[in-house]
């Protein structure tokens, strides 16, 4: 009984945390403060999935979202170097009176989604899917996911270097090229063939 | 922990994530800010695929949170390396700035 208990309060109240945690993260003027409210949030958001009986999800959300995409946008907030005054044009940027359609439109949207549950008399309880079922399943018949996550992976590489890197230095002209590459001549080519023929008559 | 419920407000938990994050999208116009709101939508669809996986016991839910978090960093790549173009061409990541076609 007290462990159902302590189960549904960790729940209740990491989800709580999640919901205030994107809230507070949406409604940031400093990028920053909003990434470490992001990452609050996906730590919560870890700590559902091993409670929902997903340990392997929790581990990768931990890894992948609080770890590698985190770092991502810090670096890319790092290398815009916006300084204090982009925390006066974000609060510029967001009135009073421009939450209120989109607020309006995503609660519309929230209670459909809510709706349509249905009873949750339907559902099944929760049930522990462990890291050697999902390897199963992954590598067995799901290992066509796998080489299109790593082609979606490689096109994502090869597209944020080809967009993110400095304007490369113009090439150069023909003209310039060349002063710097003289090919070798057919003519000399044959002066040398025949000298050496030249030479083996003589021999 | 047979408590069917617990999956139902886990639904739902993903369905209020998903709307915040759809507001922060709606709202903001800082580029950062909306990528960031993207993130937080791709993870409540992640969570929604755990718990309908942990409903039915199988492990297809996982593998489907797998590629969402995989598309996930795919985008948020190519985002920020969009953001970055967007900046250095026009010293701004105001979103109202794309509608101009020609840079």
């Amino acid at each position: 009984m007290s462990a159902i208990f302590f189960y549904n309060f960790i729940f209740y109240s990491t989800a709580v945390i999640a919901v205030v945690a994107t809230l507070l993260m949406i409604t940031r003027h400093n990028a920053v403060h909003a990434l470490l409210y992001l990452i609050i949030s996906s730590l919560s958001m870890a700590i559902i999935f091993y409670l929902l009986g997903a340990p392997f999800a929790a581990v990768l959300e931990v890894i992948i979202y609080a770890g590698a995409v985190m770092i991502l946008f810090v670096f890319v907030v790092m290398m815009l170097n916006l300084g204090h005054r982009s925390v006066e044009q974000e609060a510029a940027w967001l009135p009073a009176k421009g939450w209120i359609v989109p607020s309006i439109l995503a609660a519309v949207l929230l209670m459909l989604l809510v709706a349509g549950l249905g009873e949750p008399e339907n559902l099944r309880g929760v049930h522990l899917v462990g890291v050697k079922e999902v390897g199963i399943v992954l590598f067995g018949p799901y290992l066509l996911v796998v080489e299109l996550a790593s082609f979606l992976l490689l096109a994502g590489l090869v597209g944020a270097y080809h967009l993110a890197r400095r304007s490369t230095p113009p090439t150069p002209k023909y003209g310039d090229a060349q002063s710097h590459f003289t090919p070798v001549s057919d003519s000399e080519a044959d002066e040398a063939a025949t000298d050496q023929r030249i030479e083996e008559g003589k021999a | 922990m047979t408590d069917a419920v617990i999956i139902d407000h886990a639904f739902i938990l993903a369905a209020i994530l998903f709307c915040l994050g759809l507001t922060g999208v709606l709202v903001r116009r800082n580029l950062v800010f909306v990528l960031i709101s993207l993130e937080v939508m791709l993870n409540a669809a992640g969570l929604a695929f755990i718990a309908a996986g942990s409903a039915w016991g199988q492990a297809d839910g996982q593998i489907m949170f797998l590629a969402v978090v995989t598309l996930g960093a795919a985008e948020v790549a190519v985002g920020l390396g969009l953001t970055l173009l967007l900046f250095r061409r026009f010293n701004s990541i105001d979103i109202d700035q794309l509608n101009k076609l020609k840079g």
